[in-house]
């Protein structure tokens, strides 16, 4: 039997609701435990660091332009915290490694 | 009402929620509109056809979710795979939205229904760093820039596939993980513990990308176990003092946080 794609799009976008719906909506008081408190502190900080790395080396053509990006995303974020000139700096560095024979 | 308080309050502070949350979701769409080319041209080569692309990319709103949905498709997987498999690749989100539920105290439940449809990664890196409570005019500004810019990229991938040049691509690509950097990196100056807590948690996602083993376990397995270990074992060695606490749930404070710049 050939499956629809629109019952397979409704399908996977129901789970995706039910998981970013479900926390935010039946949490409605602050959480009093200092130990969760700390947990959801910190997950942010935690689940990006994962993102981040080292999936970044492995973003761009070469893991010679992504070390660019994430050394020169790393260095302006660092002086200064400005999302979008963070973002154009990596780009910019993974462009121009990518323009030298090693990128 | 502590809502309502807020949202007068910011706007007495100067600057408007909804036109920051716009300006901060600038860079969030570009990163987008270059992941979602990537999308659709894998969408395109299972023959979806633009329209169809694009109305996945406004349902789904997720990378990893969109790749999986659309191998399952590509394997004429049961509907009940998809179900499932959905749930475990976007298993994260189920985090953020606890995490979120604590910076809108007091918020009414349409503001939560609506909000937590656009939980992405990227907006949800823009939420957390806003001080005190989240103004939900702002997170709908960064929602208004960032979802045209997924849509119309995973729309464009699939309608003109190899026209841009990679390299043009290739450098875009990297935008989103520049982002991140620039979401933690600045909390890493304030705050010592911060700081190791990335290193650590970087360190740990490297290795288990090399050891044998665990390297063959999917990277989405890898973000919610190491998340899960990492966030506990930093909560039992450094729980955060209660103004640290207060800081994240005290309303409001506008002022912009580390995005203010120039």
């Amino acid at each position: 039997m050939e499956h629809n794609v629109y019952v397979y799009f409704l399908v996977a976008a129901i789970a995706v609701y039910l998981l970013r719906s479900l926390p935010i909506t039946l949490i409605q008081k602050p959480i009093e435990s200092r130990f969760l408190r700390s947990f959801l502190y910190y997950v942010p900080y935690v689940t990006l660091s994962i993102m981040v790395f080292p999936a970044i080396l492995s973003s761009t053509q070469s893991l010679w332009s992504g070390l660019a990006g994430f050394l020169a995303a790393s260095i302006v974020a660092w002086l200064d915290g400005n999302l979008f000139k963070v973002a154009v700096c990596s780009c910019i560095a993974v462009y121009v490694v990518e323009l030298l024979p090693i990128g | 009402m502590q809502h309502a308080g807020s949202l007068t309050a910011s706007a007495s502070a100067g600057t408007r929620p909804f036109a920051r949350g716009l300006r901060d979701g600038l860079p969030i769409s570009l990163g987008y509109f270059a992941v979602g080319f990537t999308i659709g041209i894998a969408a395109k080569k299972l023959g979806l056809t633009p329209l169809q692309v694009g109305l996945m990319a406004f349902l789904m709103h997720a990378s990893a979710g969109e790749f999986a949905l659309l191998s399952v498709i590509g394997s004429q997987g049961s509907y009940l795979l998809m179900f499932f498999t959905q749930l475990v690749v976007n298993l994260r989100y189920v985090l953020m939205s606890c995490s979120l539920s604590q910076k809108l105290q007091g918020t009414p439940y349409r503001h939560r229904f609506l909000l937590s449809y656009f939980i992405t990664d990227e907006l949800f890196g823009l939420a957390v760093m806003q001080k005190g409570q989240l103004n939900p005019r702002y997170y709908y500004g960064a929602v208004m820039v960032a979802s045209p810019g997924w849509a119309l990229g995973t729309v464009l991938g699939a309608t003109v596939g190899a026209i841009l040049p990679l390299s043009l691509v290739s450098a875009f690509g990297i935008a989103l993980y520049g982002m991140f950097l620039a979401i933690i990196i600045p909390a890493a100056k304030t705050s010592r513990s911060i700081a190791w807590i990335i290193l650590a948690s970087m360190a740990a996602s490297g290795l288990c990308t090399v050891l044998p083993y665990i390297k063959n376990l999917s990277s989405n397995f890898r973000i919610i176990v190491l998340t899960l270990v990492i966030s506990a074992v930093a909560a039992w060695l450094c729980p955060i003092k209660p103004q640290e606490a207060e800081d994240s749930q005290k309303a409001p404070a506008e002022e912009g946080g580390v995005s203010d710049g120039t």
